[in-house]
């Protein structure tokens, strides 16, 4: 029988599979998973929440569009390490230094989707509500946002899983989610903890992919005899 | 702030030497450089060729998924601790071959996707016309197919740049080459301005490497298509 207090084989051996770690360690990757998360929806949910009035003013004249698809573009080309360390002198080693340049590149993603889901609504489904009296508000939320849902969405799931990937890049400030526990493991080359947190990260990339997909289903249920 | 951070890029002494910003700028550009030759020898040869038989569509399209989902963080730290190793390569610094690898890995997506997109998206009725005309397969790829499907693939290219560019950057998180290095050191020096001195460098290559991309993307259009073949393209990661 082991005893507690034995020291796991693995861990002498520095596995890059380790049981024990999942285990041993369980606080420290549920932790890290729950800051993954949160920076990850917080994030998109910024970026979506800035990138619809954008894309909706963007679509009034083709030089606000160009100003807009170009202006974030250039965003999206700045690497995430450069662009958090940039937000650093303004907003110090805090989660908002993260959730800002997520929400950034975000925004690059969810901007085109939007403008390309409201471009993609039929001219004479447009018509056709201005001649049923829709008025703009009401034309926009109950007729070109629901048309345009499906690419919008999709543009939703890319932010979202591109966004995972780029969280752990947020160790730089200390907040990085599972990212803090590859950066920990870089000194000592935890190789049981630097497999588990990539493990958790790409899975947790796929679940959230999955639940989007699983949404979409019920918030467009036009789409789904197409598919 | 910005004084601080113009006093430390103009001070000589943080450019030269081993570990000086010059030595770092010149690894990042050689793996970048390096790792964008051969992404695009590995990936462009099979997808134009997928493409040009329109099959293939289901990986080469996921294939962009997949590397959207992968943390290039973890890939780098898997690679270097694992059978890479984190030895020094020649004048590509630490854990050149690791940084390598992932560099490679991380420009295919865009790479592959573009390619297969820019080849299937050729009017099927233009491919027909060649093919009428007495045109061979070969023929029809390379002087019909190819010319036409080139804007969309150089897309891939200036994608793939970008992204091995940003890839190159995180190397330093696993003390590898590259000018990340100036950042990771201005935390671990707890010096704001360096930090963001590394960052304003990492951040203007970036975009210098885009601009220059964007020229060259020009200058081989056969097509000079004008306006806005590139709307609503895919982006890069990391």
């Amino acid at each position: 029988m082991p005893r507690a207090d034995e020291v796991a084989q693995c861990y002498v051996d520095n596995s890059w599979l380790c049981g024990r770690y999942w285990s041993d360690y369980r606080p420290e990757l549920v932790d890290a998973t729950v800051q993954h998360l949160w920076i990850t929806v917080v994030s998109v949910l910024a970026g979506l929440a800035v990138a619809v009035p954008l894309a909706l003013l963007a679509r009034r004249s083709p030089r606000l569009e160009s100003l807009v698809v170009g202006g974030t573009t250039i965003i999206y080309t700045i690497p995430s390490l450069a662009l958090f360390s940039l937000l650093l002198p303004f907003t110090g080693l805090s989660p908002t230094t993260v959730v800002i340049g997520l929400a950034l590149y975000s925004l690059t993603i969810l901007v085109r989707n939007v403008l390309a889901g409201l471009r993609a609504v039929p001219d004479e489904v447009r018509e056709s509500a201005v001649g049923m009296g829709y008025a703009p508000l009401r034309l926009l939320t109950r007729v070109e946002l629901p048309l345009a849902l499906p690419v919008i969405w999709a543009g939703l799931r890319v932010a979202t899983v591109s966004t995972v990937a780029l969280v752990t890049v947020g160790s730089i400030v200390s907040y990085g989610g599972l990212g803090n526990l590859l950066l920990r493991a870089v000194g000592n080359q935890f190789k049981a903890q630097i497999l588990a947190a990539s493990l958790l990260c790409v899975a947790l990339a796929l679940v959230l992919d999955v639940v989007l997909v699983v949404a979409q289903r019920f918030l467009t249920p036009w789409t789904r005899r197409a598919g | 702030m910005l004084g601080d951070v113009l006093d430390y890029l103009t001070d000589g002494a943080n450019w030269s030497g081993e570990t000086g910003i010059g030595a770092f700028a010149v690894q990042q550009l050689l793996l970048t450089v390096t790792a964008l030759a051969a992404a695009m020898l590995l990936g462009l040869p099979i997808a134009l060729w997928l493409g040009h038989l329109r099959r293939g569509g289901f990986l080469a399209v996921n294939v962009s998924n997949i590397g959207r989902a992968v943390p290039v963080f973890a890939v780098l730290l898997v690679l270097s601790l694992g059978p890479v190793g984190s030895g020094e390569l020649g004048p590509y610094g630490r854990a050149g071959l690791a940084t390598l690898v992932a560099l490679v890995l991380f420009a295919l997506p865009p790479l592959i996707t573009n390619a297969y997109v820019g080849m299937t998206e050729v009017d099927r009725d233009v491919v027909e016309a060649a093919r009428g005309m007495g045109m061979s397969g070969r023929k029809v790829f390379t002087t019909v197919e190819l010319p036409l499907a080139i804007p969309v693939v150089m897309t891939g290219v200036r994608l793939a740049l970008v992204q091995v560019w940003a890839t190159a950057t995180i190397a330093a998180l696993v003390a590898g080459p590259g000018l990340g290095r100036v950042i990771t050191r201005g935390f671990a020096n707890q010096s704001t301005a360096e930090v963001v001195s590394g960052a304003v460098l990492v951040a203007a290559g970036a975009l210098v490497l885009e601009g220059l991309a964007v020229l060259v993307e020009r200058a081989v259009d056969p097509m000079r298509r004008a306006g806005r073949a590139t709307r609503g393209r895919p982006l890069p990661t990391a």
